[in-house]
């Protein structure tokens, strides 16, 4: 198994996915420029956090212009798992490989603190190793979150299945107090049809290790496995 | 030629940093303000094409990158 980081300028959870990644799965993992045009054999994508071309225009706007997300666009249609953490997340559904829009933040703050997730689906490429219906306490870091989609467009995801993380209360209940950003049905994290493209704003990459205060991400990276 | 796109939010989505705007507004006395809503324009100069083709490549550009037609509206002037 190979697995690419993008990094784009501007990218700054880089570093946290490849020592995350490496620690966990043991998997040949490098970086991929923003200018590359090949995947250099990548057989998974990750699109990192971070501010890629400092968020300018849109989150994610420029970025998914970029050489490289024309490869990632190519190869995720084909079926090649793809996650996207937070600023990756953004870029995945500006690039269109996942419906609906990251918006501001309903408080207009930047929101920096650990939050309960509950996994609805395990089976996408990278929630397989996961419990379902488990509350997992992983970190938000981000100002546009808000997750936004069309009333038709969430029915969508309903019925499909696409939606894989709601923000819950620390007893697994999607209550509005527990929903940090105001976004649509609590919805933290969803997938594409095929289940091979996720996206979700909390950070799993940040809680893979006991001496960072939790090991809850860790089965994202198990799942590639 | 000079035109400018204006984008903004499609009626019925959320605009927290326009409701923050119109909130401050009326905190500053300004009883009379109902709704903010906020927007961009982006002021472009273009060269060697002719009205009609400057409006259909805006019209591209601005689908394309310049609003997020999930959640924006854009409107093309050629000035």
């Amino acid at each position: 198994m190979k697995i690419g980081i993008v990094v784009f300028p501007g990218s700054n959870c880089d570093r946290d996915c490849l020592r995350a990644v490496k620690n966990v799965t043991g998997a040949s993992v490098f970086f991929l420029w923003h200018k590359e045009t090949t995947l250099k054999g990548a057989d998974a994508v990750i699109l990192p956090g971070g501010f890629s071309y400092g968020d300018y225009l849109r989150c994610g706007a420029i970025a998914k212009f970029s050489p490289v997300m024309r490869e990632v666009i190519v190869a995720a249609e084909k079926g090649m798992p793809v996650l996207g953490i937070c600023n990756g997340f953004q870029i995945l559904t500006e690039a269109g490989l996942l419906p609906g829009v990251l918006m501001r933040n309903r408080s207009l703050h930047f929101i920096c603190k650990d939050v309960f997730v509950r996994l609805e689906n395990t089976k996408t490429a990278f929630t397989r190793k996961g419990r379902k219906n488990k509350a997992y306490r992983i970190p938000i870091a981000h100002m546009e979150g808000c997750y936004f989609i069309s009333a038709e467009g969430l029915k969508g995801l309903e019925d499909n299945n696409q939606i894989v993380f709601r923000y819950v209360d620390a007893k697994g209940n999607a209550t509005r107090e527990a929903n940090p950003n105001g976004s649509v049905e609590n919805i933290a994290g969803i997938t594409n049809t095929k289940g091979n493209v996720v996206g979700l704003m909390p950070h799993p990459e940040r809680v893979c290790e006991e001496v960072l205060n939790g090991t809850d991400g860790r089965f994202f990276f198990e799942s590639l496995g | 030629m000079k035109a400018q796109v204006h984008v903004k939010l499609k009626s019925g989505v959320l605009d927290p940093q326009g409701l923050a705007i119109s909130k401050s507004l009326q905190s500053l006395g300004y009883d009379g303000i109902v709704s903010v809503r906020q927007g961009k324009v982006f002021d472009i100069e273009i060269n060697g094409v002719d009205e009609k083709a400057a409006e259909s490549m805006l019209k591209e550009v601005s689908s394309k990158l310049l609003a997020n037609t999930v959640i924006e509206d854009f409107e093309v002037r050629v000035l």
